[in-house]
């Protein structure tokens, strides 16, 4: 098992390699010259050149990548030109929110989607499985963005359940402590239900919005992949043994149909990770993509590169992960490495 | 090999470049028309085939080619397509969807009720009425004429982002599914290095970098499909790189180039349609998404994705319909090419019919 993690760890090391080469080259290479960009509409020549040359422009390429790593290495992100802070502080200090809402979401999609894809497998031809199909194709053509702003007219002007879609927490209550940055553990872990719940009003709707972008992929795969193993000589001889049918689906089919989703969930993420940059616009939440959301209308750009990278190594992360958790579900891929 | 066989082979590799001329001659324009009968042809009649005829060659060297003369499929590429669609009425829903937002995007502009620019400030925020369908939005202006107008400029996004990945990306992929060797393996490390990306904050960052413009958009989005159209590209060339009449053309003399370029992507154009119909709706979904977040396309311009963005402050005092009719526009045209992918995908490939 060791063995398979260190050589899965080192296929990561090309990856990071490329993309931190890309997001390099985003602010290096291509046509505009950054100096421009950072001295603003108003810079004359002097400051232009006088910009150049403290950024470290006026040096060969290589140079300058080597100073980039090097920056990378020590943390140091640049600093954000409008606000002046740097970005490493101002990416890190809003990631939780980001992680709390791309997380709830994921879960909440996958809590939905994998019963509702077995079901259907399962029920071949029933109603579920209809319902399913029309969620699976319906739910790829959503845009997020609207589907966020449909749920706001409904739950937040028509019915009013839902508070208004303006961050984390309304102005009056105060934030819990930062233990882990996310709310809704930090208020149950100092036992502060009032924080708990208010924090879930506010994070109910962004979530379902992601979540309903993300179920079409899951249910899709969780169906196919069911129905593929339902089909196979082993489900047949459990039946055949006399095993009851929630042993065979549950026990037998379901942990051999997870593969193909995990697998899914990877790609799913990396969907999320986008969407969470316009659901973030829409309710005004403060994470990371309205973070960069903002800089990149002010054309700063140390931290829309430090945004580009940070959702480019947690993917990678992630992915390294769902390839650790096949080995759980699946000991013939131990074997095989 | 004797005197007759290689007769044989001159002549039926004679016959293979006559179909595929019927191939260069489809014009972009009709494309489309001629989508469905092309997408079988290929697929049933084209390299297996064939493949066939040639392995036939191989074994009775001096069989007749008019007994290998495959009998015209016309008729039967017809009825299997009548049988398809029956099959899956949905897919003719898409199709009649597609034709309405092509006249839309074609004629948009000129058929419209208002002038989509024009606001009318005495007639703000209006709810949607027999004068204003779709009502008005804050400086007055028809959101209809909004909505239908701006079905070109998204459309135009789409198409020309999705004919750029298919020209880079579709020719990257055969070179490296031909090739091999080091070709396969620049193409796979470029495509991988995209992939580790989430893709919509890569054309975030690579709209930013290139700077705020719509051509830029395009760019992005193009970028970001570049993978997925290597991927398709390079497995089919991989698979026909062997294929019996990739063998009879080399045999013939014809260079890689010409056997990649005249031999090949032909015979894998079927597949990229089908690619080309799925990622359209993605196009779309991200030029909208980028144009929401306020890149790209500037305000007084109609652009779904911005409508959306200037509606959203609406929907939370309840004047839904200036977020609503763009928003719906914009999933129903996604709708549409992700259901036509799928008809098409099952007309190309039965297999994976679901």
């Amino acid at each position: 098992m060791m063995v398979t993690i260190a050589k899965r760890l080192m296929t990561v090391v090309p990856t990071l390699i490329g993309v931190v080469i890309v997001t390099f080259l985003l602010t290096r290479v291509l046509p505009g010259d950054p100096a421009v960009y950072f001295a603003g509409p108003a810079a004359t020549p002097q400051s232009i050149a006088e910009i150049r040359k403290s950024l470290g422009l006026d040096r060969p390429l290589p140079d300058q990548f080597v100073r980039y790593v090097n920056d990378l290495a020590h943390g140091n992100f640049g600093n954000s030109l409008s606000t002046g802070r740097p970005v490493a502080t101002e990416i890190s200090s809003r990631l939780p929110a980001s992680a709390e809402l791309t997380l709830s979401g994921l879960l909440l999609s996958i809590v939905i989607a994998v019963p509702l894809g077995i079901f259907a497998a399962v029920k071949q031809g029933s109603l579920v499985d209809h319902l399913c199909r029309i969620i699976a194709t319906a739910g790829v053509s959503l845009p997020v963005f609207f589907t966020g702003l449909l749920l706001v007219y409904v739950f937040y002007f028509r019915l009013g359940w839902a508070p208004a879609p303006l961050g984390r927490l309304d102005a009056f209550a105060s934030s819990p402590p930062d233990i882990t940055g996310f709310y809704l553990i930090d208020s149950l872990i100092t036992g502060n239900f009032e924080t708990f719940r208010a924090a879930l009003g506010q994070l109910m709707l962004p979530a379902v919005t992601l979540a309903i972008f993300s179920l079409a992929p899951i249910t899709r795969m969780t169906r196919a992949s069911m129905l593929a193993v339902l089909a196979s000589d082993f489900i047949r001889t459990a039946r055949a043994s006399g095993l009851d049918g929630r042993t065979v689906i549950l026990t037998y089919a379901f942990r051999n149909a997870m593969l193909p989703v995990v697998t899914t969930l990877g790609m799913v993420f990396s969907f999320l990770l986008g969407a969470n940059v316009l659901v973030e616009k829409v309710f005004a939440w403060p994470g990371i993509g309205s973070y960069a959301v903002e800089a990149l209308l002010q054309s700063d750009f140390a931290p829309v590169q430090g945004f580009v990278l940070t959702m480019a190594v947690m993917y990678v992360a992630l992915n390294l992960f769902i390839d650790m958790l096949y080995g759980v579900i699946d000991p013939r891929v131990r074997l095989e490495a | 090999m004797t005197e007759g066989g290689t007769a044989d082979l001159k002549s039926l590799y004679r016959k293979r470049r006559v179909r595929l001329r019927d191939f260069r001659s489809i014009s972009g324009t009709r494309i489309i028309n001629l989508l469905v009968p092309m997408a079988f042809r290929s697929s049933q009649g084209g390299v297996a085939e064939t493949d066939r005829e040639l392995r036939k060659v191989g074994t009775s060297l001096s069989a007749p080619v008019t007994e290998l003369q495959p009998k015209p499929p016309t008729n039967s590429i017809f009825r299997h397509a009548v049988y398809v669609v029956a099959d899956n009425p949905v897919t003719g829903l898409a199709f009649a969807l597609f034709v309405l937002i092509a006249l839309g995007a074609l004629l948009g502009p000129h058929v419209v009720p208002f002038d989509p620019l024009a606001s009318d400030t005495s007639a703000t925020l209006q709810p949607p009425s027999l004068r204003h369908w779709f009502g008005t939005d804050l400086l007055g202006r028809d959101i209809f004429s909004r909505v239908v107008a701006a079905t070109r400029l998204d459309f135009a996004i789409a198409v020309a982002s999705v004919a750029l990945v298919l020209v880079i990306g579709g020719l990257a992929g055969i070179a490296a599914g031909f090739f091999g060797g080091w070709t396969d393996r620049i193409v796979g490390r470029i495509s991988d290095t995209i992939m580790a990306f989430p893709l919509f904050v890569l054309a975030m960052g690579i709209v930013a970098a290139l700077g705020n413009t719509v051509t830029n958009i395009v760019i992005a989005t193009a970028i970001i499909n570049f993978p997925l159209y290597v991927r398709v590209a390079r497995a089919e060339a991989n698979v026909r790189r062997e294929a019996g009449f990739v063998q009879a053309a080399r045999l013939s003399g014809n260079g890689d180039l010409r056997i990649l370029l005249v031999h090949i992507l032909p015979n894998i154009m079927p597949i990229m349609m089908v690619q080309i119909s799925l990622t359209m709706g993605y196009a779309i979904l991200n030029a909208a998404g980028l144009s929401f977040i306020g890149l790209g396309v500037k305000p007084p311009t109609p652009e779904w994705g911005i409508m959306v963005a200037e509606g959203a402050t609406n929907i939370i005092s309840g004047e839904w319909w200036v977020a609503f009719f763009p928003g719906g526009a914009l999933m129903i045209a996604v709708f549409c090419f992700n259901l036509l992918g799928d008809g098409l995908r099952d007309l190309v490939d039965p297999q994976r019919r679901t």
